[in-house]
């Protein structure tokens, strides 16, 4: 059997572990920029606070209803979903972490009731971590994140089982095909053309029929609804094939000088996030664009061939200007940007070539001392002269919590 | 808990040997001094026994004196620490967070401090023990 344990509106209940005084309370938390609602919690969404919408239209309703409002502070649930990760260790040898708030448990050769382990780990997260979790327990990845999503339905439980056929097919009976881990937009539409709306027709759909129209990947997910395991568990999960930094700015930026300052330090940021997987990256993405709502609508982006796989800020940084300085037009009010970086490879598998430049040996052992430092005594110790020298991401954040795991200043006061 | 701790960066970066070649060549017979260093001693390891529960917290007020816990003490707080009878715990009372000794025997939430009475703990639907401060830490050298 497999298990898949989520966090309930992950980063509300993230700002609720050291504030008793805002559980069971209508909490919402905001996107970068205090742009838009990212989470909600049970008693928000109860006042019919719609999902990703604009914070600003939402103010009056919000105010009228005491919601309390955050910025997202992702450090503080960087840090609670690493807690939550470790105590769902406790409870599997073999485990993938999906995403900050998700994680697929083996429970093959687990003795004992099923039922009673998944209450098991929802109480253990609610007593170690104050994390409320829904559990889903089922043969196959596919029917886990169902039977996720039927727990979440289950008032003050949280927790489904899905262990005989009757059980899952009564279940594939109740939700349409696009609630299928797999099944997004595209697919949905292209399986109601060939007329199968229900996770139930899905199941029932002869896999090879189906894989016609659609792909590999659905004839995978068919199987796995009837019970069968297609997908095992990626317990090492691969590096990411591309990263991205790119944010939209507190304030619209017309000089050259700010849009080389901002491009600098995500590049700087990208980076990071490169030597942090150990890879190298081959081709670098840079693109900016001004406010689609407004009038002389720009957009842009260039693609730059590295002269070899590098992982070294200062390089993707003399890039990234040399690339948005092309991207740059006079009088534009720009709104955002980003950079990207393409074509990663793993350094371990990085073959050097005598006829070919490459990057030095100095270059690896600075960036190391580098990421330690800023490590060592927190982000932006040492940074690097083109990243300017205010703070890193000048945004919104005007209803952001305490840092209450990471700032000696700021810890949880206990009277 | 993070393993490589820099001392001084400045050493480090000044220490940094420039190599013949670009890149990195792994060769010669490690020291044999290697297998017998041990790791210095880690504070974190000493007073942290379940890291994936722990939370830090400052003590703020007199309501313990009499144990020895005072105000601007950090508290080291574990939510899976057992819950035994006088226990030092983290209770959330009515929202707020409050240190507190736990008399599991008489249902009741005790202070070491005449001044604050023992409040029951029977039929209190607000009221939930968050942790057990498994430590305090004060700091005695007021420099």
């Amino acid at each position: 059997m497999i298990a898949l344990v989520d966090c309930n509106a992950c980063y509300v209940s993230c700002e609720q572990v050291f504030r008793p005084d805002l559980r069971g309370k209508p909490v919402i938390v905001l996107s970068n920029n205090d742009g838009c609602i990212i989470a909600r919690s049970k008693e928000a969404r109860a006042l019919d606070i719609p999902d990703l919408a604009p914070y600003f239209k939402l103010k009056p309703l919000l105010q009228k209803h005491k919601v309390k409002v955050f910025s997202a502070n992702f450090r503080l649930y960087g840090d609670i979903s690493n807690q939550v990760m470790e105590n769902l260790r406790l409870f599997s040898p073999s485990v993938e972490q999906y995403s900050i708030d998700e994680m697929f448990l083996s429970l093959d050769h687990m003795p004992g009731d099923m039922n009673e382990y998944a209450l098991k780990i929802k109480n253990t997260l609610w007593r170690h971590v104050r994390m409320p979790v829904g559990v889903g327990i089922a043969p196959s990845k596919t029917l886990s994140k169902l039977a996720n999503h039927a727990a979440k339905k289950i008032k003050n439980n949280n927790v489904a089982v899905l262990d005989t056929a009757e059980k899952w097919q009564w279940l594939q009976k109740r939700l349409p095909v696009n609630k299928v881990w797999g099944i997004g937009s595209k697919l949905t539409r292209r399986l109601e053309g060939i007329g199968i709306r229900s996770a139930y027709e899905l199941a029932q759909a002869d896999p090879k029929w189906v894989r016609r129209f659609t792909s590999v990947n659905v004839e995978k997910t068919i199987e796995e609804l009837n019970g069968q395991r297609c997908i095992e568990l990626e317990e090492m999960p691969e590096p990411k094939k591309e990263i991205f930094v790119t944010r939209s700015f507190a304030h619209k930026i017309e000089k050259l000088e700010d849009l080389l300052r901002h491009v600098s330090r995500y590049a700087v940021a990208a980076a990071e996030k490169l030597r942090a997987q150990d890879s190298y990256c081959q081709t670098l993405y840079v693109f900016a664009h001004t406010s689609r709502f407004h009038e002389n609508y720009y957009a842009n982006s260039l693609v730059v061939q590295l002269p070899y796989p590098t992982s070294d800020s200062r390089t993707l940084i003399s890039f990234a200007r040399l690339a948005i300085k092309q991207i740059y037009r006079k009088g534009c009010k720009f709104n955002k940007c980003g950079v990207g970086l393409l074509d990663l490879r793993e350094r371990r598998f990085y073959q050097s070539d005598l006829f070919r430049p490459e990057q030095s040996c100095k270059s690896e052992a600075l960036m190391t001392a580098l990421d330690r430092i800023n490590y060592r005594y927190g982000r932006d110790t040492v940074t690097i002269g083109a990243e300017g020298l205010t703070g890193r991401w000048t945004m919104k954040q005007h209803r952001l919590s305490p840092s209450y795991t990471s700032s000696w200043r700021d810890l949880p006061v206990v009277r | 808990m993070p393993l490589t701790h820099i001392h001084n960066p400045a050493a480090l970066l000044q220490s940094l040997k420039l190599p013949l070649f670009s890149s990195k060549v792994s060769a010669g017979f490690p020291s044999a001094a290697d297998d017998f260093i041990e790791r210095s001693l880690d504070l974190n390891e000493f007073l942290i026994k379940h890291p994936a529960s722990t939370f830090f917290a400052w003590a703020q007020g007199e309501s313990l004196r009499d144990i020895g816990i005072h105000d601007g003490d950090l508290l080291i707080v574990d939510r899976a620490a057992a819950r035994s009878q006088g226990a030092v715990v983290v209770a959330a009372i009515d929202g707020e967070l409050t240190c507190k000794i736990l008399d599991v025997r008489h249902k009741k939430l005790l202070s070491a401090n005449p001044d604050y009475p023992p409040i029951e703990v029977a039929g209190r639907e607000d009221l939930l023990i968050e942790g057990v401060v498994v430590y305090s830490i004060r700091k005695h050298h007021r420099a």
